[in-house]
């Protein structure tokens, strides 16, 4: 080739997932590039789509909670929280405040399980394998501490309708709180390994910037909407459960930047320990479920010695419970943004319609904006500052 | 916070567009505003760009199934408004072969949620940019959140082995 001859770089289309490491689960891209250049980004979902919501459809209220756990299942509880949280305001039923209190516990320690495998995978795909390494080491004692609460440590089913499904044991306050004190210090490391590193400075910082308008117009929500400095957060704006008594900041960043949804994440991980140790300290002694009958079966005690209640269990167990005919929606902050389950009624014991908002779903669609005119090496910081769960996205 | 009648969600709403609106409903201090299908596009507008309303984030949109029933489906909307912090719910009734205006000239991410109703539902947008399947293949036979959509498999080349469709 002689030299004042241009060399031709030809546009092509290259298939990135289902099966790629950096892709967080079964995310197809197609990208349009022109050497490393992304010219469009087209995401292609559905690879794990299961029918949750047809099959909801076909279950008795109480039946559909273990499915939830499935949805995001990094961090089980907040999804369980949004469905009985649906349920129980169709119901129009008040829980008790102990109840409550356990229930922003879990949420928040589902928070931080949900953002420390995002924090570490991200890092990990940056090529920073040790805060992987970290992050899972505390992740752990989170996973211990639900092991606590419930028995299973990913798929919890622990919250239902009317209350929770077992008190907390005397010894999870301590263990808990042992917890709390010690993430803050953790979470320090991790920022001494990433927050100054040059490395993760120079793929993460203007890499995949949004503005706020356009965050909003998208749907973002979460994270990824408050790192564009939209102050939105669903537990200080539409308190639901405790959040109004508790005292917490909302983060935010200024750019809308990779680097900025991840400080975001780091401040949140923070104020959910802040929160859960007040919550520690505000719980109040009281029945862990409603007394209601109707739509809570006995304790199980009383289960094994009184017939009665045997038969209240099994018909409650095999039948459900009607709710009221009518249609309502209920959203919380989950760690991935606003998640919300809208159920029509029809006054039977199965919701007529079931329909899930899954902010993994929504903010997909950002990936598009988010990596045009960028390099294919900062595709892959983009998905990871997304942080989708396919569990959730492809529902 | 209780909704009551009086509330700018519903007199303001019902005063500007009285004619639009079929029915409103209070129900669990959740506003829904039963409207006609031509007067989407407007009052999606008007929603979204009134200073006492600002509905500027489209949470999501929902189809439901009313099958037998005629108007078959119900398209759901469900607003929010970050400044306001106040939530809004539309319905639209729509038949099975009638189209409904795309909401996505007004909200871009209206774009995945109105392709997740044409997927499963068969709702088409009307003026959406790429009104595909988003969840099933492409070439997939029937809209499964139908009512009348089997619950259990049918025999096809993605399911050799299931029953027979009924």
């Amino acid at each position: 080739m002689s030299n004042n001859e241009e060399i031709a770089t030809k546009a092509i289309t290259l298939s990135m997932g289902p099966q790629h490491p950096s892709t967080h689960g079964v995310l197809h891209l197609l990208l349009d590039i022109k050497g490393e250049k992304i010219l469009r980004a087209n995401p292609d979902i559905g690879y794990l789509h299961r029918g949750t919501e047809k099959i909801a459809e076909n279950l008795l209220y109480h039946q559909f909670v273990p499915y939830t756990d499935r949805l995001d299942y990094m961090c089980a509880m907040s999804n369980n929280l949004a469905y009985v949280l649906a349920v129980e305001k169709l119901l129009g039923i008040e829980i008790t405040e102990r109840a409550k209190y356990i229930r922003v516990i879990a949420a928040e320690l589902s928070r931080i399980s949900g953002h420390l495998l995002c924090i570490g995978a991200w890092a990990l795909d940056l090529g920073a394998m040790t805060v992987l390494l970290y992050a899972f080491r505390e992740r752990e004692m989170a996973l211990d501490l639900f092991e606590m609460l419930c028995g299973a440590r990913m798929t919890h089913n622990y919250l239902r309708v009317g209350g929770v499904r077992y008190d907390i044991l005397p010894s999870f306050k301590g263990k808990c709180l042992e917890f709390v004190n010690l993430l803050p210090q953790r979470i320090n490391d991790y920022e001494q390994l990433l927050t100054e590193n040059r490395v993760w400075l120079k793929r993460n910082k203007g890499v995949g910037a949004i503005s706020a308008e356009d965050a909003i117009n998208l749907g973002l929500s979460g994270p990824n909407l408050r790192g564009a400095g939209v102050k939105w957060d669903i537990r200080k704006d539409e308190p639901y459960l405790v959040y109004d008594r508790l005292d917490f900041d909302v983060p935010t960043g200024e750019s809308g930047d990779c680097y900025d949804r991840y400080t975001v994440r780091i401040e949140e991980m923070r104020q959910a320990a802040k929160i859960i140790k007040q919550a520690l300290e505000q719980i109040p002694d009281g029945r862990p479920c409603v007394d209601l009958p109707d739509v809570v079966p006995p304790p199980r005690m009383e289960i094994e010695t009184n017939m009665e209640a045997l038969i209240h269990h099994f018909k409650l167990v095999s039948h459900g419970f009607k709710v009221p005919k009518g249609d309502a929606y209920a959203s919380v902050e989950s760690p991935k943004g606003e998640l919300g389950f809208y159920i029509v009624s029809d006054g039977s014991e199965r919701p007529f319609r079931l329909k899930i908002r899954a902010p993994s779903f929504v903010n997909l669609q950002a990936i598009d904006p988010l990596c045009r005119k960028g390099y294919l090496a900062d595709v892959i910081a983009v998905i990871s500052s997304l942080d989708p769960v396919f569990g959730e996205a492809d529902k | 916070m209780t909704i009551g009648p009086d509330s700018v969600l519903v007199k303001y709403v019902k005063n500007r567009f009285g004619p639009s609106i079929l029915d409103t409903i209070i129900f669990r201090d959740e506003v829904t505003h039963l409207i006609k299908r031509e007067s989407l596009a407007g009052i999606c507008g008007f929603l979204k760009t009134d200073p006492l309303l600002q509905f500027n984030f489209l949470s999501d949109i929902a189809g439901v199934d009313y099958y037998p029933q005629q108007p078959r489906f119900e398209v759901v909307y469900h607003l929010y408004s970050i400044p306001k912090k106040h939530r809004l719910r539309l319905k639209v009734k729509v038949e099975e072969d009638e189209v409904i205006p795309s909401v996505t000239s007004i909200w871009k991410g209206a774009d995945w949620a109105e392709r997740e109703a044409y997927d499963m539902f068969g709702i088409v947008f009307e003026g959406h940019p790429n009104l595909k399947r988003i969840y099933m293949p492409e070439d997939w036979d029937g809209y499964p959140l139908r009512k009348d959509y089997p619950l259990k498999g049918y025999k096809d080349r993605y399911n050799p082995y299931g029953e027979e469709r009924k």
